[in-house]
């Protein structure tokens, strides 16, 4: 099938970092308190270039956490349960700013659910969202804070997101459902 | 266009234990179903580590624990790993239930169904019979938590998962099991286990209390995964990665299976001086309760290199793995 095309090359994702990562500091008047948590898989990574990019123009090394949100699904029986994969949260939550990070902001009903896994753990502050997809559709009052970019879609499609950590290459394709390739 | 990502149809990894409704024994379990429930573990291990130890997961989930011979250990770990998940755990002994007044196992099982149970966790002290109950639910499904002297497959499990935490792979690592083979369920269990995940087992113990089947198939390939039997503790020991000490069954050593404990004792003790043939680094084990200075010394059981304790918190965590895979999840929508 035909009608794969690419959204973001890795240029493309590299600079949409950067922006963002200029913002969250912007917005949050420094890198004070901060604290980027990524969701577990993919957002894992991009948190951890964030603070990388934060780390390179602001010289302040931001704490970055890993969320998995398996165990606080809302469809946890509707539905094959991907593996879950461990919570790791550098430092106590209380009186930090949390930045989720995420690959693609879909329904919004994720990060639903990593709110509540989050204030498991503690009380931030604030929690704010960074997206580097926002890709409409949302069934729950959630917005991202910071975007990569906004991409128009159909439900028929499908947003595949490749980060070198976990797929060997950066990229981002939107794909239609059928032809879906192998996702880990 | 991105060349790079061949569109295939859909082949998702494996991550889930489904179809499986029942966890009754680990001689049916893959190499990787067992590495998803020990990675599933690990992150609930990371639950047990906080403040608030709860996840809404099993919300509205309801877990019966069916115990028909005395437990502390795997009962409790049951029913805090179902409470953890946000599960409602109802325990039912033996005494003080309809069991005494002769219901059969068959209409007590059919009854728990009728209540909407969503799993049942059977400890029996007749082999096979959570086989049979499994048999005969249509929608409850059910774990073995120990039956007579045949299984336990969760015990094994965390066993594994201790193993591999300290050892990383077991592929070729070697562990030595001693004691009563013949009554441990947490050995048969383990000995499966262990061959799925490639590691050599050597057993070790009283000719009297090692199975048939077992020191019939010795050095070959036999009905407990080729596990070698070694009646030499001393030689059993060399290189060993891991020293599992089983329980000496005292309550069933009437039946004339040993001169004496004292012999046992000298002979098959897991001590400081035989630990001295194994491995620097290895593990002690016991599945528990420890009779100390009888299989295994008081030193070794709270020395550096017993992983005693830490079996059972992983114990807990096992349960809590178990019980998530087999509770959540559903059919792959057809997109």
């Amino acid at each position: 099938m035909a009608d794969e095309r690419e959204i973001l090359s890795a240029d493309d994702i590299r600079q949409a970092l950067v922006r963002m990562a200029h913002e969250i500091v912007e917005r949050n008047q420094g890198a004070h308190a901060l604290m980027l948590v990524g969701l577990q898989r993919r957002g894992v990574p991009l948190a951890h270039r964030v603070a990388d990019a934060i780390a390179d123009f602001e010289q302040v090394e931001v704490p970055v956490g890993a969320l998995d949100i398996n165990l606080y699904r809302d469809d946890l029986t509707s539905r094959p349960q991907p593996l879950v994969r461990p919570t790791t949260l550098p430092a106590g939550l209380d009186g930090t700013r949390v930045v989720l990070v995420d690959d693609v902001l879909f329904t919004g009903r994720s990060i639903r659910a990593a709110m509540d896994a989050l204030m498991d753990h503690g009380r931030p502050d604030s929690i704010q969202l960074a997206a580097l997809i926002d890709r409409g559709h949302r069934e729950l009052p959630v917005r991202a804070d910071y975007v990569g970019k906004n991409v128009p879609t159909s439900l028929d499609e499908i947003v595949e997101v490749r980060l070198i950590e976990v797929d060997g290459y950066d990229g981002v394709d939107l794909v239609p459902r059928a032809v879906r390739s192998v996702k880990p | 266009m991105t060349s790079q990502a061949p569109a295939e149809p859909i082949a998702l990894p494996a991550t889930t234990l489904a179809p499986r409704r029942h966890v009754l024994d680990l001689d049916d379990f893959s190499r990787t179903e067992i590495d998803i429930v020990l990675d599933t573990a690990l992150a609930m291990r990371e639950v047990l580590d906080r403040d608030i130890k709860k996840v809404p997961s099993l919300r509205g989930k309801v877990i019966l624990t069916l115990f028909l011979e005395p437990s502390t250990r795997t009962r409790v770990s049951f029913e805090q790993a179902g409470k953890m998940l946000s599960a409602d755990v109802i325990n039912i002994a033996g005494s003080g239930s309809s069991a005494e007044k002769g219901e059969s196992l068959l209409n007590t099982t059919l009854t728990l169904q009728a209540m909407h149970a969503d799993l049942i966790v059977v400890r029996h002290p007749q082999a096979g019979a959570p086989y049979f109950m499994a048999r005969h639910l249509s929608r409850t499904g059910i774990i073995n938590a120990g039956d007579g002297r045949h299984a336990h497959p969760t015990q094994a499990l965390l066993d594994l998962m201790t193993m591999r935490r300290h050892l990383g792979s077991l592929d070729g690592k070697k562990v030595v099991i001693v004691g009563d083979l013949l009554h441990s369920r947490v050995a048969r269990s383990n000995v499966f286990g262990l061959a799925a995940m490639g590691a050599r087992v050597v057993i070790s113990g009283p000719p009297t209390l090692i199975p048939l089947d077992l020191s019939r198939t010795s050095h070959s390939q036999g009905s407990l995964g080729g596990a070698a039997y070694e009646p030499d503790l001393d030689a059993a020991m060399d290189d060993a990665d891991v020293v599992m000490a089983l329980r000496l069954q005292t309550e069933r050593q009437t039946a004339g299976m040993l001169p004496s404990v004292r012999e046992y004792t000298r002979r098959w003790q897991v001590t400081e001086a035989r630990m001295g043939r194994a491995k620097p680094s290895a593990l002690v084990m016991h599945p528990g309760p420890v009779n100390e200075g009888i299989e295994l010394s008081s030193s070794l059981a709270h020395g550096v290199a017993s992983v005693i304790e830490e079996q059972v918190t992983n114990g807990v965590a096992i349960r809590m793995a178990i019980l998530y895979q087999l509770l959540t999840g559903g059919e792959l929508q057809t997109a």
